[in-house]
């Protein structure tokens, strides 16, 4: 038993939050935000030199063959930092669809781009009806020739405005509700028939709804088997939500922190705020909810580690208690900040927001509470 | 010990009705939910209904007041809520205006009352500065006597709508002598004297709410002094106390926790409408029977009023559950949109977007974290009550 990273490891994370300390001021983090993209171009060339993007990719495709430990690590500095760039879109769910899809020439030439900090993607699973079921799906594929013709809308897809080349689930056969007959198209974003609307989510992620119609793929352009692209959601969404946890852990750090912090310099009633035993419990309370959170993300990580049996309830557990604690600390950060957490000009708010974002990724706390109850009870 | 309704506050309560559905018109209500429009569209249904003589209900009848019954006040509330009626701007009306009928010269009363019963000045609130938010009575902003005047310097924070206001009422320092409570005056100040400067505070909600208001040698005449010289904090007490009430909220709450069930019906996941799962009616639940007994702590206090009493240390009861029902209510607008709730929709229509309700939650939710801040935390309220009511 060991908690401990490795020196390769920590190595990684010196990195990361040696980026975020000199590079990524909240000052430079709302320049990058405001950018076209939503993010900082020459960030993500940065990136690539330091061969973050190549973490998680196996070294058959090019990567660094990373372990669920790595993505853990940069995720976390990621968190503390508030980084806006779409390493979660382009990295882990569209690279990671890939990754998992095989190891042919696509992917190999995808995949090399994706390392070298050319190329963006995005994965638009969301449609307007779907809110947390992922196999909620009504888009449609139907073959003609050498193409698929694809119809329907994905909504709030993240990086789809900056995405050069989208994934997009699609049903194939099957109800709208069933598991079998999703399948994965990858689509080239300025492909004729499809159509963009991008805007902001409080976060300051840029997202797009996407209109497909008519929108010919060719039959090459499928991703993972016919029929059976639920799985491979399934597997790149529980490493992604592993990994969104981890940026959370490091958010509620940074909140808990930087609230801390600012009860030691202001004064009201000739002293400062956190000499007050009613406002330490309360951020005893954020430490200890931000602990208990940190244990269930590394036990999550172990057990995803080890391809336990356990690595499902693991997940769902620690993504109920990212939800849970972050409503906690992203509110009591704010609270004890009074009117200063109300503005904009202090980070507290933005660091809210994402833990927010995150409770919603994949299924908010409400709905991971009732699917880990129907695991344990089943 | 009852809560029947005689015939004649049923007919009440029906004549309200009517009025609402017939001057609340769903063009004006859009107007008022846009930020934008915001200001001038309140102001127009303020004049209509200070038209119909119901604009300040508690007001003594000889300033405008109803005279209404504790029942009839209660009836024009829920009537008001349910029909998605905003309150009005509180500063002017629930606020200052109170202060000025109880404490206020013949003179004030003749200047001020009749244009804030008109809805002609928009007032807005002097209380916080930088070094005293919960410690309120720590305020340094300094008013010193010359002549006729008094010159002010310093500065005031988190003053909403600022940016509209021809008045501010000021707590300001006179005797710097002495300590916090005592030496504090109570001054009006027009906001187009010289030396007051108004600056934008971008929050959280991005929305154009807060402001901080400079003030660099600026002259008010003595003649704007509510009361004595140095006892500004005792009328600034009573003011607090009816800005606890009013920032409660109760009967807004109702009507929104029913405008959430309606998303609640038209949601669906895994094709069945949200409110068909278990989770989300408990969730509901929950709100729903905070939102009932403080429905009726509101009512003791109402009676309480009626008596002749004042709102005293029960309005911080009233703040402290209403403020955190409103934001269990947010908290849920929030968790029904899902992947919706932090969508800024911009420049872009409800139709790009795909729904009305995401942006909304957002914003609600985002502002909604001043309600526990403002009007004196919630920390001094649990403060107030534990020294005023348990004698702690």
């Amino acid at each position: 038993m060991n908690f401990n990273i490795s020196e390769e490891q920590a190595m990684i994370k010196d990195s990361v939050a040696r980026f975020v300390t000199d590079d990524y001021s909240f000052d430079k983090r709302k320049k990058n935000v405001a950018m076209e993209a939503g993010f900082n171009p020459a960030n993500w060339q940065t990136f690539a030199e330091l061969g973050w993007l190549s973490i998680p990719f196996p070294e058959a495709l090019g990567g660094f063959g990373g372990s669920v430990v790595d993505t853990m690590v940069i995720m976390e500095e990621f968190g503390k930092g508030l980084v806006a760039e779409p390493y979660v879109a382009t990295v882990l769910l569209f690279g990671g669809l890939l990754a998992h899809s095989g190891e042919g020439e696509l992917q190999q030439q995808l995949i090399a781009k994706i390392i070298d900090g050319s190329l963006q993607g995005s994965f638009a699973y969301l449609e307007r009806q779907s809110r947390f079921e992922l196999s909620d799906v009504k888009s449609s594929a139907v073959p003609k020739g050498e193409n698929y013709l694809l119809n329907g809308e994905k909504t709030v897809v993240f990086n789809g405005s900056a995405a050069e080349k989208i994934i997009i689930s699609a049903r194939t056969s099957g109800g709208q509700f069933d598991k079998n007959g999703i399948s994965l198209f990858i689509v080239d974003a300025d492909t004729d028939g499809l159509s963009r609307t991008d805007y902001r989510l409080m976060d300051g992620q840029r997202v797009a709804n996407i209109t497909l119609n008519n929108v010919a793929v060719s039959k090459s352009r499928l991703i993972g088997e016919l029929h059976q692209g639920f799985s491979l959601i399934q597997s790149v969404v529980a490493e992604t939500t592993r990994a969104i946890c981890a940026e959370a852990v490091g958010i509620m750090q940074k909140l808990t922190e930087t609230t801390v912090e600012y009860s030691k310099t202001r004064e009201q009633f000739g002293t400062a705020i956190g000499k007050f035993q009613a406002l330490q419990h309360r951020m005893v309370d954020m430490f200890i909810a931000g602990e208990q959170t940190r244990s269930l993300l590394y036990r999550a990580v172990c057990s995803a580690n080890a391809n336990s049996d356990d690595s499902e309830k693991d997940l769902l557990a620690l993504k109920v208690m990212v939800g849970r604690a972050g409503t906690l600390i992203g509110g009591e950060a704010i609270q004890l900040h009074g009117g200063m957490g109300m503005t904009d000009e202090l980070d507290v708010g933005h660091y809210v927001k994402r833990l927010m974002m995150i409770n919603t990724t994949f299924g908010d706390a409400d709905y991971n509470q009732v699917r880990f109850s129907k695991l344990l009870n089943r | 010990m009852d809560t029947n309704f005689s015939p004649e506050d049923l007919a009440f309560r029906d004549q309200v009705r009517t009025f609402f559905q017939d001057e609340f018109t769903t063009e004006l209500a859009a107007r008022i939910a846009t930020p934008t429009s915001h200001a001038v569209a309140i102001v127009e249904w303020q004049k209509i209904l200070a038209k119909k003589g119901w604009i300040a209900p508690n007001w003594p009848v000889e300033h405008g007041g109803t005279g209404w019954s504790i029942t009839q006040d209660y009836l024009f509330e829920r009537e008001r809520a349910a029909a998605g009626v905003p309150d009005v701007v509180p500063f002017g009306l629930k606020m200052v205006g109170q202060v000025i009928i109880a404490f206020g010269s013949d003179t004030q009363k003749q200047q001020f009352l009749p244009r804030i019963y008109n809805s002609d000045d928009w007032w807005c609130q002097g209380y916080s500065e930088p070094g005293a938010g919960s410690d309120l009575a720590a305020l340094k902003t300094r008013a010193e006597r010359h002549g006729d005047d008094y010159i002010v310097n310093g500065a005031k924070i988190w003053t909403t709508y600022a940016q509209y206001a021809d008045w501010i009422f000021c707590l300001v320092r006179t005797d710097p002598t002495s300590k916090k409570q005592s030496g504090i005056s109570f001054l009006l100040i027009d906001m187009k004297t010289p030396g007051i400067t108004v600056n934008k505070i971008d929050s959280i909600d991005e929305n154009h709410t807060l402001n901080e208001v400079v003030f660099d040698n600026v002259r008010v005449p003595v003649a704007n002094r509510i009361g004595e010289e140095n006892k500004g904090w005792t009328y600034a007490k009573v003011l607090l106390a009816h800005e606890r009430t009013a920032i409660a909220e109760i009967a807004k709450s109702g009507h929104y926790l029913a405008d959430l069930k309606a998303i609640a019906k038209e949601e669906i996941s895994g094709g069945k409408a949200l409110i068909e799962d278990t989770l989300i009616q408990h969730r509901f639940a929950n709100i729903e029977i905070e939102l009932m007994a403080l429905e009726f702590t509101e009512l003791r206090v109402l009676s309480s009023f009626a008596e002749g009493k004042g709102p005293g240390p029960e309005s911080s009861l009233l703040k402290i559950k209403g403020t955190e029902v409103q934001q269990a209510i947010q908290q849920l607008r929030m968790d029904l949109a899902g992947y919706y709730s932090g969508v800024v929709t911009g420049e872009l229509s409800n139709e790009q977007i795909g729904h009305a309700f995401g942006d909304r939650a957002r914003r609600e939710f985002m502002y909604g974290r001043a309600a526990t801040i403002y009007g004196g935390s919630n920390e001094v309220q649990k403060n107030i009550t534990a020294k005023a009511v348990l004698g702690l």
